[in-house]
């Protein structure tokens, strides 16, 4: 079980894949702007080099929780990979509930990036650490309510059960509704653009990462490569079927295709898409997309 | 270390410190970043925060006031990081030099590991200095 949470399926696994979608996630954001882009390795090289750069903490920060914040983030990743892929590989030996506690672990990246900005006492990181807080209030809401639909589908709360269903949610018009809601939800837990508000480059110079120097930020950024792999996985087992394996090897190539092209919209909507402001954010999550996720949750409960 | 110094060179991380330039020099380095030049494609990114820099570009003609703040982003960056002056400002004092508030060049105050000179340079010299700077780096 150590095992399995370290290498495979969890931190090292997804450390690699989750890089390797972020050299995705830059190459094809280059080719869209007439660029050659990075190199294959260029994720792997910037977090060695990460590695290698001084620790700076700044003075008068809470350096516990300073320090701790990334680790706490990285953790949770990667605990929700391996909870997710253990039930892709074996579905009928997950246990109930984990849908809930992939849930809660998917949304404590996000607290950490909250902990560790007003860890360090720099202006500028409060105002990322309380918009991304500001953030997580507002899409929660609407995610819970788009995960209710194959729930109340399949009635379980286990993942095994939701992909083991004769039919995945997106084959029903409840399913295709709550996969848009959950999309642009997918966007505003990845803080990309439009609702990249806690981080905004150019008005907060990296906003709540913006103390952090060294391995920390290793971390931070390493949680971010691994959340962008962890989050459309977690899209397709809830609401595409996910990815079934034993079944030959086109039955594995379609699932790891929904990936794919989960991880093409992601960079698609982030390169088409100016950035909203934190109010115009709360607004979409709390207004349209919370009511859109309420009449599914309604057409699935009348069975459609 | 060589480990680590490779991996630096391969993802030079860019902060931008305008000592009062006059823009030229600003807008040669964007011009650098555009995707004409792409120096992306060789890992190197223009960031926001001085905490996550690996090169601190200098442009224009530090004033003894500006210089003070240099100073101390300087000393913010995490090391290993290399510090390189664009710009006959930056490099000599450019035009500016005989001016009663600027004591050029600013390598007194700051280790610099490379200058590019011209007004401004060409988004080609700065890559070539850049190339050279790398290569200087690894020789180490």
């Amino acid at each position: 079980m150590v095992l399995q949470a370290l290498i495979f399926p969890g931190l090292l696994f997804t450390a690699v894949i989750g890089l390797v979608t972020s050299w995705i996630d830059r190459k094809v954001t280059a080719r869209v702007q007439m660029r050659v882009g990075p190199p294959f390795l260029q994720p792997f090289y910037d977090v060695i080099k990460l590695m290698v750069k001084e620790t700076c903490v700044p003075a008068g920060g809470a350096k516990l929780l300073f320090l701790s914040a990334p680790v706490i983030g990285l953790v949770a990743v990667s605990l929700a990979s391996t909870i997710i892929w253990r039930s892709l590989i074996a579905p009928d030996q997950t246990f109930v509930g984990d849908l809930i506690v992939v849930i809660y672990l998917l949304t404590m990246p996000a607290l950490a990036v909250v902990l560790g900005s007003f860890a360090s006492r720099n202006p500028l990181a409060s105002l990322g650490g309380s918009r991304e807080m500001k953030l997580i209030l507002s899409y929660e809401l609407p995610f819970v309510l788009a995960v209710l639909v194959p729930v109340i589908r399949t009635h379980s709360i286990r993942f095994g059960d939701i992909l083991l269903a004769e039919h995945a949610a997106v084959a029903a018009p409840s399913g295709i509704l709550v996969l848009i809601v959950a999309i642009l939800c997918m966007q505003a837990k990845l803080t990309l653009v439009p609702f990249d508000a806690p981080e905004a480059e150019t008005e907060l110079t990296g906003g709540a990462y913006i103390e952090y120097s060294g391995p920390p930020l290793a971390m931070f950024k390493l949680t971010r490569a691994m959340m962008l792999f962890t989050m459309p996985m977690f899209l397709v087992t809830v609401f595409c079927g996910g990815i079934v394996f034993g079944q030959g090897l086109g039955t594995a190539l379609l699932g790891i295709l929904k990936y794919i092209g989960l991880v093409v919209v992601i960079v698609l909507i982030r390169n088409t898409a100016p950035r909203v402001r934190i109010d115009q954010a709360v607004k979409f999550f709390w207004g349209p997309m919370t009511v859109a996720a309420l009449v599914a949750v309604i057409l699935a409960l009348v069975g459609k | 270390m060589s480990f680590g110094i490779n991996a630096l060179t391969k993802s030079l991380w860019v902060f931008h410190l305008a000592g009062s330039p006059c823009n030229n020099c600003d807008i040669e380095i964007l011009d650098a970043l555009t995707p004409k030049y792409d120096l992306e494609r060789f890992g190197i990114v223009l960031i926001g925060s001085i905490r996550h820099a690996d090169v601190i570009l200098l442009s224009g003609a530090f004033n003894k006031k500006a210089v003070i703040r240099a100073k101390h982003v300087y000393a913010q960056a995490p090391k290993p990081v290399v510090v390189i002056a664009v710009g006959g400002c930056a490099c000599t004092g450019g035009i500016f030099r005989d001016s009663y508030n600027i004591d050029p060049p600013i390598g007194k105050y700051i280790p610099v590991d490379a200058y590019i000179p011209g007004c401004p340079p060409k988004p080609e010299a700065m890559i070539s200095a850049v190339v050279k700077l790398v290569g200087k780096l690894r020789g180490k």
